[in-house]
């Protein structure tokens, strides 16, 4: 199937973005970026621990992927801002999720801290994928701000709750120019098929792949759902409707069979 | 000289450079960017800042995110 996924100048063949957070053996990495066939990964920076040996998370990243760091940490657009300017200083290419957030519990970005990040790491020349909540008005305003994609959460971080925000995404979807990657919460491949049904245009997973018993599988099977999503979505789904429909005809049956 | 590093308070002998901080270290330069007073230093920069009494040097790497 010939239905690529542009994005900042890349010609992408997956919609499947996935994480390196939480994996309890970094080396599972490669194995996952095969199985998926995911072509874009993301990454945080962090201080270097000057007290022990850490591994460094690029040896497991493949060469041939599309390296997405985030602004994890930012709790305002200066320090996004910040955090993206030494993330493209690291020499990994000039993508960058924004992700602005001051609240610990539900790790719910802040659209209007986004959108100044947005606008200023646009004007220099970044990729910028903002994570947002699913709101027409912070979308439209990341559009404007220079987005070259926006990124709503389906439940908050990490909690595998799938698209809670099933109705909010379908407004952005249906009202936003930009490509729609829902980002967080999904937990299930069956969740990553349906937002992709629904017309997203791509996903980021990355907990529901990295704490599955077999991560690998998992990634395997988040590749499958997403091309799986991404085809039906393609073709057409038909209407629902409330009463039956039959599918066989209701004319010329057998006059008199009874039982 | 006192350089404070990632929040540590960190003595260095005289003219040391960001790129003898990092080897010292056992750090490699190629995983690494650094923020001294708010400037981003990287690469081949490392060679020739030289860190000062009082510098407030970040050290950065990628981790594991999602």
């Amino acid at each position: 199937m010939n239905d690529l996924f542009d994005i900042g100048g890349k010609h992408l063949q997956s919609r499947l973005f996935i994480g390196t957070g939480k994996f309890a053996d970094d080396a599972l990495i490669p194995e996952v970026c095969e199985a998926s066939g995911s072509q874009v990964i993301t990454t945080a920076l962090r201080r270097v621990d000057l007290d022990a040996t850490t591994d460094n998370i690029m040896q497991h990243i493949p060469k041939r992927m599309t390296l997405l760091p985030n602004t994890s940490g930012a709790r305002n657009a200066t320090e996004a801002v910040r955090i993206a300017r030494l993330a493209r200083a690291m020499g990994c290419g000039d993508w960058i999720k924004i992700e602005v957030i001051s609240d610990s519990k539900y790790l719910l970005p802040d659209g209007y801290e986004t959108a100044k990040a947005t606008e200023i790491l646009a004007k220099e020349g970044f990729v910028v994928l903002p994570y947002m909540n699913p709101d027409l008005y912070v979308a439209r305003s990341l559009v404007d701000a220079g987005a070259a994609a926006v990124m709503p959460l389906g439940a908050p971080i990490g909690t595998n709750r799938g698209l809670r925000t099933e109705e909010m995404l379908r407004i952005l979807i249906e009202e936003i120019e930009l490509p729609i990657i829902v980002d967080a919460g999904i937990g299930r491949p069956s969740e990553a098929c349906q937002a992709m049904e629904m017309g997203a245009a791509a996903v980021l997973v990355n907990t529901a792949i990295a704490t599955a018993i077999d991560p690998l599988a998992m990634g395997r099977a988040f590749g499958n759902a997403v091309r799986a999503g991404r085809e039906a979505y393609l073709a057409g789904p038909g209407a629902t409707r409330t009463l039956a429909s039959a599918s066989s005809p209701l004319t010329e049956f057998l006059s008199g069979a009874q039982a | 000289m006192i350089v404070t590093i990632n929040g540590q308070e960190t003595t260095c002998p005289p003219l040391t450079t960001v790129l003898t901080l990092l080897l010292h270290r056992q750090l490699d330069p190629t995983t690494v960017v650094a923020e001294n007073n708010g400037v981003i230093i990287q690469g081949e920069a490392f060679a020739t800042t030289q860190l000062a009494d009082g510098d407030r040097l970040e050290l950065l790497s990628f981790v594991g995110g999602g």
